[in-house]
């Protein structure tokens, strides 16, 4: 069994803070995203789970285990960094077989496990080439093979698809997919690419100045985020916000904002009267030629196609907001129309913390 | 407050064991001790203290000023110094710009041109003896020219302006290697952008070369001049090997002091003069070619 | 473009001719007979070339025996330059300690201070402590001139290898030491060789500490000055000798050359 815990992690560098208090349980088999932007402390969670870095504080525990102690080689993990990290000075064949080697497996098993795993990942008549050879794409899956081989309790990996061009990005997504499915080990993927994050998650972790700010499914991180900055973050293009006053009237719910009120399909719990932000995803914005009830005026600024849709800037009175609308609509540059959001999809913060309010 | 991942990256390396570094330093540290700011304190101490007496002195400077070489070896050595080192610097300066436009052949260019490092001041002094010598090959090419008929006598005392070209060809056929490749690593540097983007602006060569590409050469041909005029105050092998003594030099004058005079003493207040001088002029150039940081920051 | 071609093509000709004459001419005397280097008119050509020249100079007393001196010096250099610089080099590019742009700096300084300032003061001690005259004495003067460089060129050596295969390797199972010898040293090693290689040269080529250090175990450099100043050394002795000394130092050169330039920054294409 390959679950992680970690309990209360602490890191700091002189005065600051690296990991801050970081609590998550990773499931065993499961796929786990830490995402976050520059800085967040996604890469030294990571390093630390490794024992690439000392904590401050805290517990580590691999299938029940505690590791925190123990040096990186003892802790069932293996790792693809993000210069992937393949000696130079051996061949692919060797660097594949470099853990098992230090583990004193024997020729015979290592060449089968080699085999068997370059064949997994269609490297085969490379294995005896030096990486020097071999371009960015190949030496990843190297790098990738040298991981996997070690049959990790583990699998660890530092922004490897970074380096790639965006085409073989885009294939060694699926790849690793593949992988995982095939494989079911215990993975832990950093990236600052949400896209990568949705792709490739069973659950995405969002990090922020070192804490966890959401850690849920794709979808729910989608839907349902927890914070503006987590709305802001995930998706492209990233969710619109806007400012706006929750006032109740005659049993229905809306948002006054400086174009309209924008109605609400529904209050749930804690939503009081005050000031709100709402956040709303650029695809679920409708763009309307008439106003209707609850729609609010626009004029087009920009209207950029990207191919099966058209990304439009608005400026909704004092707002920019972003829209997402199919290509085929016709839309004029400077000309005005009606934003329609969609109320089902609306998530309300708080404007001073930022957090979603539970309001729908 | 968060750390930016970039500053992660530089602290990577872990400072897991501190004390690590410190023992890994420490044998340099105590051989540098011993053999570098010991020797530069004693040989002051050497040059202001009676070898008998123990006392404070100024007579060892006395001698050494008095001395009836050592107005000539200052003369000569700053002459030889204030020649040699443009010429290497524009020689070297040249050969880097030469190799760095790549055309066919600048890599065996390159090698030729290079070859000088692993020459010592003496072999350069001998190997140009074999040219200057009475009957040397500069005599030979002249008469196998016809422009003389008996063979001209170039490395004599009464002809010191000979000597002196002799001595500062040498140097400069032998140092503007080092200079040249310092330089060049300087060149390669200089993004092909910042070249091309004078040129699309209209830029000449020669405009670009002194308003693009010598600037930015500045922290290289700075560590250039300094280390060819600390290395050019201390010219032993080429002056002796070409004109004896006829042409005083100041570690000439301290070798002579220390091996045939016998005296310590007036050979470290030669040194120390060397030192000092090598010093100041650091320091000049430091001054002078004053690099900004933000200068380099690309 | 033809022009500017053609001028290009001039000047590398002329350069490289102003370079490689020397060497040849002194390549030629050596191999020249004694009369012709004395006759006049002067070929530059002899008639036939011997190796008595050489051969003579190679008998004469003691320059066998310094030529070895010479190596033994350049040799222990090497181990001793090494065994202390090494080490400093691979702390400053691998760690980030207290006190590691002041010992960069310092290092640097050492290069700004000339043979002739440390010799001779170390001659006087030196005789103090029973190393005068001795060829480790030299060697360890030799050390002490070649430190600044090894310490760079190592920390740009170990720079050069990225920590993280080290780390790499340590997540793979082996000890920090193991990934040390298994990966990083094989990877520094060809540019260690280089810089250890460049070292003897400048062992070998040193002049000014060696004459003074040395009283009758003489490096080569040494013995030549010795028969330059001295009235002993006729003129074919003298061209043979410098000879002799730049052979080796040019093979090496040569041999190096591309690890040579890399090791000063120069990216070679």
């Amino acid at each position: 069994m390959a679950e992680i815990q970690f309990q209360n992690l602490w890191k700091k560098y002189g005065k600051v803070a690296a990991i801050k208090d970081l609590t998550l349980n990773i499931r065993d088999g499961e796929f786990l995203v830490l995402l976050g932007p520059s800085g967040c402390g996604k890469t030294t969670t990571l390093r630390a789970l490794a024992g690439l870095e000392t904590l401050d504080r805290g517990r580590i525990l691999i299938g029940g285990r505690d590791v925190t102690s123990l040096p990186p080689g003892r802790r069932g993990i293996a790792m693809v960094f993000q210069s992937y990290a393949v000696f130079p000075h051996m061949r692919v064949y060797d660097n594949i077989v470099f853990g098992l080697r230090m583990r004193h497996v024997g020729d015979a098993e290592q060449r089968r496990r080699a085999e068997e795993v370059a064949e997994l990942l269609q490297i085969s008549p490379l294995l005896g080439r030096y990486p020097a050879q071999l371009s960015g794409g190949q030496r990843q899956r190297v790098a990738v093979a040298r991981a996997i081989v070690m049959e990790p309790d583990v699998l660890l990996m530092d922004e490897p698809l970074s380096n790639l061009d965006a085409l073989l990005r885009l294939h060694m997504r699926a790849e690793l997919k593949r992988l995982h499915r095939e494989l079911r080990s215990t993975t832990v993927y950093v990236t600052h690419d949400q896209t990568e994050a949705l792709s490739l998650g069973d659950r995405i972790a969002v990090m922020k100045d070192g804490e966890i700010v959401q850690c849920a499914s794709p979808t729910e991180i989608y839907d349902r985020p927890a914070s503006r900055f987590v709305g802001g973050f995930i998706g492209t293009p990233p969710m619109n916000f806007l400012e706006g006053v929750l006032r109740r009237s005659n049993g229905s719910v809306a948002v006054e904002t400086s174009g309209g009120a924008i109605p609400l399909a529904g209050v749930g719990g804690a939503a009081v009267d005050g000031s709100v932000i709402v956040g709303i995803r650029p695809e679920h914005i409708e763009v309307l030629a008439q106003p209707q009830t609850g729609s609010l005026p626009a004029e087009i600024v920009v209207a950029e196609p990207a191919g099966p849709t058209q990304l439009l800037t608005v400026q909704a009175g004092p707002q920019i907001l972003k829209v997402t609308v199919p290509s085929d609509l016709p839309v004029q540059p400077g000309s005005q129309v009606w934003l329609r959001l969609n109320p089902a999809r609306i998530r309300l913060m708080d404007p001073s913390t930022g957090a979603a309010l539970a309001a729908r | 407050m968060a750390v930016a991942e970039a500053e992660l990256e530089a602290i990577r390396p872990p400072v897991r064991v501190n004390w690590t570094p410190y023992l890994l330093v420490l044998p340099t540290l105590f051989f540098l001790g011993l053999f570098f700011i010991y020797p530069m304190t004693q040989a002051i101490w050497l040059g202001i203290t009676d070898p008998q007496s123990g006392a404070f002195t100024w007579a060892h400077f006395q001698r050494m000023s008095a001395d009836l070489y050592f107005r000539d070896a200052i003369r000569f050595t700053l002459i030889i110094t204030a020649l040699a080192v443009p010429l290497q610097v524009l020689l070297g300066l040249a050969v880097a710009l030469l190799v760095n436009s790549r055309f066919r052949g600048h890599s065996a260019f390159l090698y030729l041109t290079a070859l000088p490092i692993g020459i010592s001041d003496l072999a350069a002094g001998l190997i140009w003896l074999s040219i200057f010598t009475e009957r040397g090959y500069l005599n030979a090419a002249l008469q196998g020219l016809g422009f003389i008929q008996n063979p001209l006598i170039f490395l004599t005392y009464e002809n010191r302006d000979w000597l002196l070209t002799a001595i500062v060809l040498t140097e400069v056929w032998r140092a503007t290697a080092i200079v040249m490749v310092i330089l060049l690593a300087g060149l390669q540097l200089i993004p092909r952008d910042y070249v091309e983007t004078a040129g699309v602006f209209g830029a000449g060569r020669w405009q670009t070369l002194r308003h693009v590409i010598l600037p930015l050469l500045r922290p290289s041909l700075q560590t250039a001049l300094i280390i060819r005029t600390i290395l050019a105050f201390q010219l032993f092998g080429t002056v002796v090997t070409l004109a004896g003594r006829q042409i005083p030099v100041l570690a000439g004058e301290a070798y002579f002091w220390y091996s045939i005079y016998r005296s310590p003493n007036v050979a470290s207040a030669y040194a120390v003069l060397i030192l000092l001088f090598s010093g100041t002029i650091t320091w000049l150039y430091l001054r002078l070619l004053r690099i900004k940081e933000e200068e380099i920051k690309a | 473009m033809r022009l500017r071609s053609l001028a290009i093509y001039s000047a590398a000709l002329a350069i490289s001719a102003w370079v490689a004459l020397p060497l040849v001419l002194i390549a030629i005397a050596a191999f020249t007979p004694r009369d012709i280097l004395y006759q006049w008119p002067r070929p530059f050509w002899p008639e036939k070339f011997t190796l008595d020249t050489i051969r003579f100079f190679l008998r004469s007393t003691g320059v066998w025996q310094s030529t070895l001196n010479s190596v033994f010096v350049a040799g222990l250099t090497i181990v001793l330059a090494f065994a202390i610089a090494a080490p400093a080099g691979y702390a400053v590019a691998r760690f980030r300690f207290r006190g590691r742009d002041a010992l960069q700096l310092a290092i640097l300084t050492t290069k700004m201070f000339p043979a002739t300032v440390l010799s001779i003061p170390l001659a006087v001690a030196f005789i103090r402590w029973r190393l005068y005259d001795t060829l480790l004495g030299v060697a360890i003067v030799h050390t002490a001139l070649s430190i600044p460089f090894v310490t760079v060129i190592v920390t740009s050596v170990f720079i050069g290898i990225s920590y993280e295969l080290e780390e790499a390797a340590m997540t793979l199972g082996s000890s920090r030491l193991q990934a040390f010898f298994r990966v990083t040293l094989p990877m520094a090693l060809p540019g260690l060789a280089a810089s250890a290689i460049f070292t003897f040269v400048l062992s070998w080529n040193e002049v000014f500490a060696s004459t003074i250090l040395t009283l009758n175990n003489r490096t080569l450099p040494a013995l030549i000055i010795d028969s330059v100043l001295g009235q002993g050394a006729p003129l074919h002795f003298r061209f043979a000798g410098g000879f002799f000394m730049i052979v080796p130092a040019l093979i090496i050169i040569f041999l190096i050359r591309r690890y040579l330039l890399t090791l000063w920054g120069v990216t070679v294409r």
